[in-house]
C-alpha cells in the first residue's frame, strides 16, 4: 500500500512582477506529522501557505501539488474542505463577539445548529475562552485572539492544518501556551505545516524542518539532521590574564581566537573524550581558564550558517538522503 | 447541490452583515442624515422661493414637498450604499475574509451576503426618510396598488444597481477613506439630477447631462408612479440604467474578488 502524503508539492513558483518569491521548492510532508518551514521575514513562507491553502495559484512552471491527496489546481474545492488555516494576521471578525464567530464557522462548515453550539461550547472551554465568548474579538488581546483564530479554525475538524508564525507576536507564556495546542493537535492525529521565524519553536515541535532561503529550500531533514549538517559545536575558554590567553593559544594550537574578549573557541563535538583532552593539555601547560563552556550546536547554527553566509548556499540538500514518498 | 449551497452560505454571510450594522448602527444613520437634512433645508429653507419656481408658487409648500419627496428617497438609496463601499472595502482588509476565501464554502457568498444586506438597508432607510416625509406632509396621488408596487420594484432595483457598483468601489479602496471617496459620486449625482429643480431650469447645455444620467430617469419615473405625472419613457431608461449598472457591478466585483489576494 502507498502512503498518500497529506502534502506534496513538486517544483513550487511564485513570482511578483520579476521578484521570485518561491523558485522551484519541493515539500513533502506525511500524514499525522509537523512539518516547519523555517526562515527569516520575507523568505516566502507565507507565500507557501497561501499556495498550499487555496487563497494565491503558483506560477504556470510549477509542478504537480496535492494536498490531503486532491489536486489543488483541479479541485480547490476538495482542498479547502480538507484543510484548516490560521494565518499570520489574525483571521476573526473584530465586529462581533467570540461566541458569534465560532459559530458562524459552524454555519459555514453546516453543522447543524445544536451541534454546532455543542462544538462551539466544547472548543470555547477548551481554549480558555469562555469567560470572553460574549464580548467582541476586536477587545481581545493577542494571545487570546490567536487562540479564537485557531478555534475557528478547527470548528471544522480539519486533517491538515496550516498555522503561518502562530506565535508571532506572543508573550512568552502565551507562546508556550500555543505549543501545547499544537501538541495536543498532533496526538489527535492532525497534520500540521509551520512556519515559523523561530528555530527554538521548530526544534520543539517539528518532526521535520525544511529552512527556506530567498524562495530555495537550502537544508530539510530532521532537527537532529539538521544540526549535523554544520560542526558548530566547540568548547570555548575565556581568560581574564592576557598572559595566560597567550600561552592557552600556544598549547592549543588550532582556535578560533577573539583577542578583544580573550576568549578561544576550540573545534569539539563535546564528548567526554574530546573535553578531556582539551582539559590534559592546558594542565600539562598549567593554564587556568577563568570560564569553559560547551557549546553544542543548534539550529541557530544551522540557520547562520545556511542563511546568514554571503555565499547561497544550495547543495546541502545533496548530502540530505531524499524522501522516497512518491 | 451547489445552488442549495449557495444560498445557504450566502444567507450565513448576509446574517453576519447584518449582525454588523445592527451592533453598528451609527455608520448608517449617518449616513440617513444627508438626505434629511436636505429634504428639511429645500423644504423649510429654500422651500418659499423653490415653491415659487416649481408651477403654481401657492403658499404652501406641499407642490414642492411632493416633488422634492421622490429624488430624495433616490439619494437615499445612493448615500445608503456608501455605506457599503465602506463596509466592503473594511471587511475585505480583514482577516476573516482570507479564511473564508480557504473554506469550502461558495465563493460569491461573501459578496451576495454584501448585496443582499445592502438592499436591505436601503429599504429601510427608504422606508425611514419615506416617514419623514409623511410626517411634513407628502402625499401620494391616488396611487393604486400596482402602481405602489411598481415604485417598490423600482426602488429595490435601483438600489441593487448602486449597490453593486459600491461593492466594486469598495473592492478597489485600500481602506475605509478611500471607499468613501471613491463612492462620493453615488450622492453627488442626485444633486445634479431634477431631483431638487426640474431640468429645463438647468442651462441648456448641462440639461443632457442631468436628463440621462442614472437618478433623473429613477426619479421621473418614480414621480410618474406615486404623483401621477408623465413618466414616458423614463420607465425605460431606469430599468436599463439599473439592469447596466447592476450586470457592470456585478462583472467588476466578481473579477475583483476572484483576483488574487496578494
Amino acid at each position: 500500500m502507498t502512503i498518500v502524503p497529506a502534502i506534496a508539492a513538486h517544483g513550487l513558483r511564485k513570482s511578483y512582477g520579476d521578484k521570485t518569491v518561491l523558485d522551484g521548492i519541493d515539500l513533502t510532508v506525511p500524514e499525522g506529522t509537523v512539518f516547519s518551514l523555517l526562515g527569516p521575514n520575507g523568505a516566502g513562507k507565507t507565500t507557501a501557505v497561501k499556495i498550499l491553502s487555496t487563497l494565491v495559484s503558483p506560477d504556470r512552471g510549477s509542478g504537480e501539488i496535492r494536498v490531503g491527496g486532491h489536486d489543488l489546481a483541479a479541485d480547490p474545492q476538495a482542498v479547502r474542505a480538507a484543510i484548516g488555516v490560521t494565518g499570520q494576521f489574525s483571521a476573526v471578525d473584530g465586529l462581533i463577539t467570540g461566541e458569534e464567530n465560532m459559530l458562524l464557522m459552524a454555519d459555514l462548515h453546516h453543522l447543524s445548529r445544536a451541534r454546532g453550539r455543542r462544538v462551539t461550547a466544547q472548543l470555547l472551554e477548551r481554549f480558555d475562552l469562555v469567560e470572553a465568548a460574549k464580548k467582541p474579538a476586536a477587545s481581545y488581546s493577542g494571545g487570546m485572539k490567536r487562540r479564537l483564530d485557531i478555534a475557528m479554525t478547527l470548528v471544522g475538524d480539519p486533517r491538515i492544518i496550516f498555522l503561518d508564525e502562530p506565535t508571532t507576536g506572543l508573550d512568552p507564556r502565551s507562546r508556550h501556551n500555543m505549543w501545547q495546542i499544537i501538541r495536543e493537535l498532533v496526538a489527535d492525529g492532525v497534520t500540521v505545516f509551520l512556519t515559523t521565524q523561530y528555530l527554538e519553536e521548530a526544534d520543539e515541535l517539528a518532526d521535520r524542518i525544511a529552512v527556506l532561503h530567498d524562495g530555495r529550500i537550502a537544508a530539510e531533514g530532521s532537527a537532529e539532521e539538521l544540526k549535523r549538517i554544520v560542526p558548530g559545536g566547540h568548547v570555548r575558554l575565556r581568560f581574564t590574564d592576557p598572559a595566560a590567553y597567550h600561552a592557552a593559544l600556544a598549547a592549543l594550537g588550532e582556535v578560533t581566537r577573539d583577542d578583544e574578549a580573550l576568549a578561544l573557541q576550540i573545534p569539539s563535538d563535546g564528548s567526554q573524550r574530546e573535553l578531556r583532552s582539551v582539559l590534559d593539555r592546558l594542565d600539562t601547560a598549567g593554564i587556568e581558564a577563568d570560564e569553559l563552556t560547551v557549546h553544542t550546536p543548534d539550529l541557530d547554527d544551522v540557520f547562520f550558517a545556511l542563511t546568514g553566509s554571503t555565499v547561497p548556499v544550495q547543495s546541502s540538500k545533496a548530502d540530505q538522503p531524499e524522501e522516497a514518498a512518491r | 447541490m451547489s445552488f442549495s449551497l449557495a444560498v445557504r452560505d450566502s444567507s450565513t454571510m448576509l446574517r453576519r452583515n447584518l449582525l454588523h450594522a445592527r451592533r453598528y448602527p451609527s455608520l448608517t444613520l449617518n449616513l440617513l442624515l444627508t438626505p434629511v437634512m436636505l429634504l428639511l433645508l429645500f423644504v423649510y429653507v429654500f422651500g418659499g422661493a423653490m415653491s415659487a419656481g416649481i408651477g403654481g408658487g401657492g403658499a404652501d409648500r406641499s407642490e414642492y414637498i411632493a416633488y422634492l419627496v421622490p429624488g430624495i428617497l433616490l439619494m437615499t438609496i445612493g448615500s445608503t450604499t456608501i455605506g457599503t463601499a465602506v463596509s466592503v472595502s473594511t471587511d475585505m482588509s480583514e482577516g476573516i475574509i482570507a479564511r473564508f476565501r480557504t473554506m469550502a464554502i461558495h465563493r460569491g457568498s461573501v459578496l451576495i451576503g454584501h448585496v443582499v444586506g445592502s438592499v436591505l438597508q436601503c429599504v429601510a432607510s427608504v422606508i425611514l426618510v419615506g416617514a419623514v416625509g409623511v410626517a411634513i406632509g407628502f402625499r401620494s396621488t391616488d396611487a393604486t396598488a400596482l402602481e405602489w408596487l411598481a415604485a417598490f420594484g423600482l426602488l429595490v432595483l435601483f438600489a441593487t444597481a448602486l449597490t453593486w457598483i459600491a461593492v466594486g468601489m469598495g473592492l478597489i479602496s485600500p481602506n475605509a477613506e478611500a471607499a468613501g471617496n471613491n463612492a462620493m459620486p453615488l450622492i453627488f449625482l442626485p444633486l445634479i439630477s431634477s431631483a431638487f429643480v426640474p431640468i429645463d431650469a438647468m442651462p441648456g447645455w448641462f440639461q443632457p447631462i442631468a436628463e440621462y444620467q442614472p437618478f433623473t430617469p429613477a426619479i421621473e419615473t418614480l414621480r410618474g408612479l406615486l404623483l401621477g405625472t408623465e413618466i414616458g419613457h423614463n420607465g425605460w431608461i431606469a430599468v436599463a440604467w439599473c439592469l447596466g449598472l447592476a450586470v457592470l457591478g456585478y462583472l467588476w466585483s466578481a473579477a475583483r474578488f476572484d483576483s488574487d489576494a496578494k
